[in-house]
């Protein structure tokens, strides 16, 4: 293993890309940073621009409208980029699936490296998963 | 010899490595007093090495539109400048000699690095990135006054007066630290407030506002020239109070307990840059200036005066 690739193990800055969630997802991203569970731990922290990003972390069912701000956001990421869907509605687009406006699942559209199902997920349960992505890269 | 000596001193020894590693070091310094202001655990000790490793094998992304040659060398530059200035710094307190203009082209080269921000995010043709170049400049015109009125109150204060480091250190040695004096005591609490706003920390990261700007002037850097720039911002964290010291607080003894001593003090000026920058919101860029020009600057005189009057 390579001294950069051990570095982006230890270093995931994550960008949150809402891509039509309903905000509960993103409330529990906020959790994980907060001082019960302290994301910072293991390296990684929200960055505000998706050229800092090593985890595009997509919430929320996609809609026709943000569609190719989606795809957009996915090419501006520096590769190697992890994605990861957050939510039922970033999985298997949850209760919008028969929706007019569904456009995705995420994986649909750009290709996806771990799911965190729930609805929203708890913040043990994206810890969890983050962590078996690093045990993947 | 001597000039394959100054290279090797430039990027070995007091220069850009053995600074990277301390001030990245630093930063964790940083993180970690942050983190346990904030009640939380904060990161393990290699966290800001982890980071600049994976930056540096990622992509690297230039926008459409983007000048590349200002855009990919401006970070380059600012990275030499703090490598020059903290040769200069610690060649002056191992005992090399200076010569007559140390203190002028030490305060020229601290002002690369914001300058060489400046030139990268103007040519990088982001929105954003030219909103956080104009807040740098504002900012950078605001802090430069009280800055070297302060650094000239030390200067004042040594007899017979001298802009060489070492003629500093060696009134220093001779007749007790600077910081001993009221004057000096009243320009090394402005110098820090200056060190706030230099390393664009809170209350004055009004460049890099993450939630209104995102990063601002380096928001559209990435991969390896945004590790550069972070390695310089890291660099800075560990120069400036390098710097202070110098000036203000008896230089580096690097001989026995003083090693100690020297990292006391180091970590002191750390800390209270950090607790500074926990424990204040961040202020508007009309705040910031008036805040530096007026209470500041005055402040500065005040100490000046003090100097001249020859307390």
């Amino acid at each position: 293993m390579g001294a950069t690739s051990w570095g982006f193990k230890k270093s995931l800055w994550v960008f949150h890309l809402n891509a039509g969630a309903c905000n509960a997802c993103d409330i529990e991203v906020l959790d994980c940073l907060c001082p019960r569970f302290d994301i910072e731990r293991f390296g990684m922290k929200l960055v505000g621009s998706v050229k800092h990003a090593d985890v595009l972390l997509v919430s929320g069912f996609v809609s026709r409208k943000v569609l190719p701000q989606v795809i957009e956001t996915y090419e501006q990421a520096p590769k190697p980029v992890a994605v990861v869907a957050l939510g039922s509605c970033g999985c298997t687009g949850g209760i919008f699936r028969d929706g007019y406006n569904f456009a995705g699942p995420v994986d649909k559209l750009i290709p996806v490296d771990a799911y965190i199902p729930g609805c929203p997920p708890r913040p043990e349960a994206i810890i969890d998963g983050i962590v078996k992505l690093m045990g993947k890269l | 010899m001597a000039s394959l000596g100054l290279v090797l001193n430039f990027l070995v020894f007091p220069g850009l490595l053995f600074t990277a590693v301390i001030g990245l070091l630093t930063q964790w310094v940083d993180r970690k007093v942050s983190a346990r202001v904030q009640w939380r655990v904060g990161p393990p000790w290699f966290q800001p090495f982890a980071d600049i490793l994976k930056l540096i094998g990622k992509e690297i992304i230039i926008p459409e539109g983007a000048r590349r040659t200002g855009f990919l060398l401006a970070p380059m530059a600012g990275l030499a400048a703090v490598g020059v200035v903290s040769t200069v710094l610690w060649l002056a307190n191992m005992g090399g000699d200076g010569f007559v203009g140390d203190l002028i082209g030490v305060i020229y080269l601290l002002t690369i690095p914001s300058l060489a921000i400046i030139i990268g995010a103007s040519a990088s043709s982001n929105p954003l990135a030219s909103v956080g170049a104009s807040r740098e400049m504002k900012l950078v015109l605001a802090y430069e006054l009280p800055f070297v009125i302060a650094i000239f109150t030390a200067v004042t204060k040594v007899s017979p007066m001298t802009l060489r480091l070492d003629g500093i250190l060696d009134y220093q040695a001779a007749n007790g630290v600077l910081l001993g004096n009221p004057s000096c005591i009243i320009a090394f609490i402005v110098v820090i407030l200056c060190a706030q706003a230099k390393l664009t920390y809170t209350p004055f990261d009004i460049p890099e506002a993450e939630t209104e700007i995102m990063d601002g002037t380096h928001i559209e850097y990435s991969g390896a020239a945004l590790a550069v720039v972070k390695l310089s911002q890291a660099m800075m964290l560990f120069t400036l109070p390098v710097f202070f010291i110098t000036l203000f607080w008896g230089g580096l003894v690097l001989t026995g307990w003083g090693i100690l001593y020297t990292i006391v003090k180091y970590l002191i000026i750390i800390t209270i840059i950090v607790l500074i920058k926990n424990t204040n919101p961040r202020v508007r860029i009309d705040q910031a200036v008036r805040f530096f020009w007026g209470p500041v600057t005055v402040l500065a005189i005040i100490g000046m005066v003090l100097a001249i009057v020859g307390l």
